[in-house]
């Protein structure tokens, strides 16, 4: 397979003025083409600042990224981040307008895909009449308007409740799959981790280390809801379980 | 089209009930007060020298209307007021952009600008009329002292609430500062920065009549000095109601101007 991103000894230091805090302390793999894998972690270790580091918001301490040449990369934060004075087409331009690609292809491939994916009825609205859900697909087709071959993405589901996690972890594992992106997601969630990715990589506490990598294999792979049922779902989720070492 | 239930009908009816018993009350107060002001005036209660009465304050304007003079000096002090306002307020949104975009600057400018606000900048009066002269310019630049600070920092503070979220997101698509500021920052704050535009009006016509008291031979400002000094209160009491319809008028403009703005965008 090819190999489209790798970490080496990622390192990061947050500074303060009254402390160091070490959030990333050994962090190393590999990322392949039209892979989608996840990073899980217990919370405030460090995950979310491995994609901000990847996507150039923050800097590094040490270690080393090589990313294949002429890979784009592209970032879906948490929040959906939708400008409330911009309607839901302008709102997943403003990406193609920051670099300056905005021309009638590239607008015509956002238009494309807010009707593949079912915002077609909503673009020229503004984003308080969205719901949870679409408001979340609205901020994906605004990250793969610049056309990415690696999509970031943040907790994608958190903000929701969980009926719509569940239905838009569908639409998002479609949508990549469909538009044939590799993607790292972050998340905490672990039945939401196995029933997506490829691979896991679980991390240990803060300072965070590479704890293990799984493999995820079902017999049958099916769409993420439908995962969830696979037989093989319970002893991965158990696995890593044990791996985050939980302590309440 | 929709056929509403009768209920829908009542409701309809209820909220325009309410807006003719407000307008009623509204128009009752406005000529209570002016006949019990007139009546209090013809019967010598009060004495009409000192208070006028509403039919003296008619005949004044319709006198310095006839004469002219009334749009003559009507005419100084919107000119005056217009600006004043337009300098302040692109001035005043160019410095706080400026503050916004350099972040050193704002810290190292931060006490000046909050001493010269809260300076109360009547005081600066007669140095400014030694310094610039018995003008227009005084005048303006008076009005300027007063409604700049409070442009800067109110639009400022809007400039820096913005949500960093959104900026964050920007960055992430690899913004430079200018298509931060023009993609989010200055939309976010368009509401403030009309609502600050409302101020800015009444601060400048303040501004304009403090400074026309001091020093001017035209404008309102002038004519309630000229009419203090002459002791015609009937010109003081009028150019004083002319005053309020101007300034009336001018916070209307601005209202209009934004919701135009408001519904296009």
């Amino acid at each position: 397979m090819n190999k489209v991103l790798e970490l080496h000894h990622l390192k990061k230091n947050y500074q303060t003025s009254k402390e160091e805090i070490l959030a990333l302390e050994d962090i190393s793999f590999s990322v392949f083409e039209n892979e989608f894998i996840s990073i899980i972690g217990p919370s405030g270790c460090g995950k979310s600042t491995i994609l901000s580091i990847l996507s150039g918001l923050t800097m590094k301490s040490g270690g080393t990224i090589s990313i294949k040449d002429s890979c784009k990369i592209a970032y879906m934060l948490q929040d959906d981040c939708l400008l409330p004075f911009r309607t839901v087409l302008d709102n997943c331009l403003i990406g193609l307008e920051v670099n300056g690609l905005l021309n009638e292809d590239n607008k015509n491939y956002v238009i494309y895909l807010l009707k593949t994916y079912g915002l077609e009825d909503f673009m020229n609205q503004y984003p308080d009449s969205l719901s949870g859900g679409m408001r979340q697909r609205c901020a994906l087709i605004r990250t793969l308007a610049i056309k990415p071959d690696i999509l970031l993405l943040d907790e994608p589901t958190s903000a929701l409740d969980y009926q719509s996690g569940l239905a838009i972890s569908n639409d998002i594992y479609q949508i990549i799959k469909q538009e044939g992106k590799t993607a790292i997601m972050v998340t905490h969630d672990i039945s939401l981790a196995i029933s997506m990715s490829d691979r896991i990589v679980v991390l240990s506490k803060r300072p965070a280390c590479v704890k293990s990598i799984y493999n995820i294999s079902f017999e049958k792979r099916k769409l993420p809801v439908e995962n969830r049922k696979a037989k093989e779902f319970s002893s991965y989720y158990e696995k890593i379980w044990r791996d985050l070492d939980v302590h309440i | 089209m929709f056929i509403f239930s009768s209920e829908h009908d009542q409701f309809i009816k209820k909220i325009k009930k309410e807006k003719k018993i407000v307008l009623f009350y509204q128009i009752f107060i406005c000529i209570f007060f002016l006949l019990l002001w007139e009546g209090l005036a013809r019967f010598s209660i009060i004495n009409s020298f000192l208070y006028s009465s509403p039919s003296q304050i008619l005949h004044t304007i319709l006198s310095l209307s006839k004469s002219g003079e009334l749009y003559h000096h009507m005419f100084v002090t919107i000119w005056e007021v217009f600006l004043s306002f337009t300098i302040s307020s692109i001035l005043g949104i160019f410095i706080a952009s400026l503050l916004w975009r350099f972040e050193r600057l704002s810290k190292i400018l931060d006490p000046y600008i909050v001493i010269l606000n809260s300076l109360p900048k009547v005081a600066l009066g007669p140095l400014i009329i030694i310094w610039i002269g018995a003008s227009i310019h005084s005048i303006v630049f008076m009005a300027l002292t007063i409604s700049i600070f409070t442009t800067i920092i109110t639009i400022y503070n809007g400039f820096i609430s913005v949500d960093k979220k959104y900026i964050i997101l920007l960055k992430s698509f690899g913004a430079k500062d200018h298509q931060i500021y023009r993609k989010v920052i200055f939309p976010s704050n368009l509401s403030l920065i009309f609502s600050t535009l409302k101020i800015n009006i009444s601060l400048s016509l303040i501004g304009v009549i403090m400074g026309e008291l001091l020093v001017s031979k035209n404008g309102l400002g002038f004519l309630i000095m000229y009419g203090s000094q002459v002791f015609q209160l009937n010109l003081v009491i009028s150019s004083i109601f002319i005053l309020g319809v101007v300034s009336y008028l001018m916070y209307i403009i601005i209202d209009k101007i934004w919701n135009f703005i408001n519904i296009k965008y």
